[in-house]
């Protein structure tokens, strides 16, 4: 079995399926999540298929912002998917609960009730960033495994420190004092 | 001895034909629907990938069920290629597609019992078609045996085009086409979820899915008994016979059971009388 794993593990990488759970959206993200499926951002090329089943799902997408009764529910279909499992939070909401944050009724974001892998922010997330977030949850994927190195900022949009900004050619990570060298 | 062998490498390269055509087949649906497609390999690393999953069973008769119904593929599959008896053949096809039901009714998830409803109707749809289409292969040839069938002068087709139509619809019910979806669709994210596959996962759904090749396999080697004289002619029929139904499947949508009941029988059975009893007159 061991010469198998080698191949087990290019079709995990290769077939993410994904389940769409919306928690509470205000449907705005959900519709973005089904335009991924249409021909113009076709996710199936990269063989996401959208199954509908978390017994059959290896990525989760969860938008909207948990609350006390919704939260059993996700951390039932959370449990249902067999291992190895991603959660994408997608939307503001998902991610942190968004301006419905200080609601009595909202816990806040997806990560109080389950561990999230990616974050995908956005009011709506574009579909792009939807697709990216699959992608980044197959590199998170990827370490758990053993394979590659955990991406440092699992947040999309979000610059590592030691990026370079095309703006200033300095790593986002420079100090106060090493931005003022350059300018003088 | 050379037949037992040469069964045996078909039993291997079955699932490899039958994983690069399901690839095909998406891959044709997507250029129907002008999307891109997934890679041709795609299906064998989904079921790599599943086959990798964590074990999650929800009742132990789900794994026996998945291991039964690939056993009575292979195995009906075996029987074809060996050139064996067409109605053995039919009743390994059957203990498969039973424990399929079986497996389903198991579980208490809804979407696996309406599933399994379904496919019970399913079977009562194709199986009177196909033992027909059996019967008629068995007027024009003198034997249920395929290797008698491949020692006739002149194709079947000529002989029973109507029973190569009943044929056609007892394929797309078998291999889950659409209009006749409706035990379990290709596409999850409707209302029957997967119906009668709902409840497996991981490894045992992984055994379904080449359990499926093996079906792609068997009905279209059934579909090839109708021309066996040339290998070329009976390519050209098996590819003519595949697109049409993968644009069949595209352009229409799931249909009600009662519907299926009433074409599949109505069409099927009329169809093959009719051809049966030419072949009878004949």
């Amino acid at each position: 079995m061991k010469f198998l794993e080698k191949y087990i593990n290019a079709g995990r990488l290769k077939s993410p399926w994904v389940v769409h759970f919306d928690c509470g959206s205000c449907n705005g993200c959900d519709i973005e999540v089904l335009a991924c499926l249409t021909p113009v951002f076709d996710i199936e090329r990269f063989g996401i298929i959208n199954v509908g089943n978390p017994k059959h799902a290896d990525v989760l997408l969860v938008t909207g912002t948990v609350n006390h009764r919704n939260a059993e529910v996700l951390k039932n279909i959370y449990d249902q998917m067999p291992d190895p499992k991603a959660v994408i939070a997608i939307g503001a909401c998902a991610c942190s609960g968004g301006v419905f944050r200080d609601c009595y009724n909202v816990l806040g974001g997806v990560d109080k009730v389950i561990p999230v892998d990616v974050y995908a922010p956005g009011c709506a997330c574009r579909p792009e960033s939807i697709i990216d977030g699959v992608v980044m949850a197959l590199d998170v994927v990827k370490a758990k495994l053993g394979l590659g190195p955990m991406p440092k900022v699992r947040i999309l949009g979000v610059q590592t420190s030691d990026e370079v900004d095309p703006a200033t050619g300095l790593p986002f990570g420079a100090t106060q004092e090493e931005k003022s060298e350059v300018a003088s | 001895m050379t037949t037992l062998i040469l069964a045996l490498v078909g039993l291997v390269l079955a699932p490899v034909v039958g994983g690069y055509i399901a690839g095909l087949d998406r891959r044709l649906t997507a250029r129907l629907q002008s999307r891109m497609g997934p890679p041709l390999a795609q299906p064998f690393y989904d079921v790599l990938k599943l086959w990798g999953k964590a074990s999650n069973v929800s009742h132990p008769w789900l794994v026996f069920s998945a291991y039964m119904y690939l056993v009575s593929s292979a195995l009906s599959v075996f029987i074809l290629f060996t050139g064996g008896d067409l109605l053995l053949l039919f009743f390994v096809l059957t203990v498969g597609a039973v424990f399929q039901v079986v497996g389903a009714l198991a579980v208490n998830s809804p979407y696996s019992q309406v599933g399994a409803q379904r496919e019970l109707l399913q079977m009562l749809a194709y199986e009177p078609v196909l033992i027909l289409v059996f019967m008629g292969i068995f007027l024009g040839s003198g034997s249920f045996a395929v290797a008698d069938i491949f020692k006739l002068e002149s194709p079947l087709l000529c002989s029973m085009p109507l029973l190569y139509i009943a044929l056609g619809y007892a394929f797309t019910i078998k291999l889950r086409k659409s209009p006749f979806d409706i035990a379990a669709s290709h596409h999850g994210h409707q209302e029957l979820v997967k119906g009668v596959q709902t409840e497996y996962s991981g490894r045992e759904l992984a055994m379904l899915e080449v359990a499926h090749w093996f079906d792609v396999v068997l009905m279209l080697g059934l579909c090839a008994i109708f021309w066996h004289t040339n290998v070329i002619g009976m390519a050209v029929l098996l590819i003519v016979t595949y697109i049409v139904e993968v644009l069949v499947d595209n352009i229409s949508a799931r249909m009600t059971w009662q519907w299926m009941l009433k074409n599949a029988l109505g069409f099927g059975l009329t169809l093959s009388l009719a051809n049966i009893l030419w072949l009878y007159v004949k």
